[in-house]
């Protein structure tokens, strides 16, 4: 069984067969909801998709690193980070079970 | 932000459509990659991020409390890696940056 790539286009072509809109409408729709989700995201908001998981974004502090090659200390600088926690909903249908409630 | 937040969100930003569609187009994007992961497939979204399947495989667990071992079965685990263009819009207006 191959892996395949999901990509913007096939979500687009999901949301074509949908609902009554174009093609160019549908990828404007796509490209909307991840712009939804990135601005609220990048505003430090936490993002909740029931059913599916959440998004949240965590201040890390500075720490020392390491250059590997070299040895040499490099401070790696003070930064956000993105942390997705998945749904129980999604584990369980990645694991094969479906999920009895009909939880939306 | 909910996904009910997000879809009022959505309807201001598109007048012109029936709000029950703008729910049917966000359910439509999580279940599709809710179905691509369940399949075993990754998701690339360039600039926002990608979602893949990591296994993990079975092992002997223990009973933190009690001691006692436990089998704990394979099972896949869904995973998220933040696109470039996210990661750095994310650190943008840090000071430190």
């Amino acid at each position: 069984m191959a892996e395949r790539t999901m990509t913007r286009a096939d979500l687009t072509e999901a949301v074509y067969h949908e609902v009554g809109l174009s093609r160019s409408e549908s990828a404007e729709l796509v490209e909307s909801v991840l712009d939804e989700l990135s601005e609220t995201l990048i505003q430090g908001d936490a993002v909740k998709i029931s059913s599916f998981g959440s998004f949240s974004v965590r201040d890390k502090a500075q720490r020392v690193g390491r250059n590997l090659k070299t040895g040499e200390a490099v401070p790696i600088l003070p930064r956000r980070v993105l942390v997705f926690r998945a749904s129980h909903v999604l584990k369980d249908r990645i694991n094969g079970e479906t999920t009895g409630t009909g939880e939306d | 932000m909910t996904k009910s937040e997000l879809i009022a969100r959505l309807s201001e930003r598109y007048p012109h459509l029936y709000q029950r569609d703008i729910e049917r187009i966000v359910n439509t994007v999580f279940d599709e990659i809710t179905t691509a992961l369940s399949r075993g497939d990754r998701v690339e979204l360039r600039g926002f991020g990608s979602f893949s399947v990591r296994r993990r495989n079975a092992r002997i667990g223990r009973n933190p409390r009690t001691g006692a071992t436990v089998k704990v079965d394979e099972k896949n685990l869904p995973f998220f890696k933040t696109g470039k263009e996210l990661r750095e819009r994310l650190n943008d207006n840090l000071p430190g940056a």
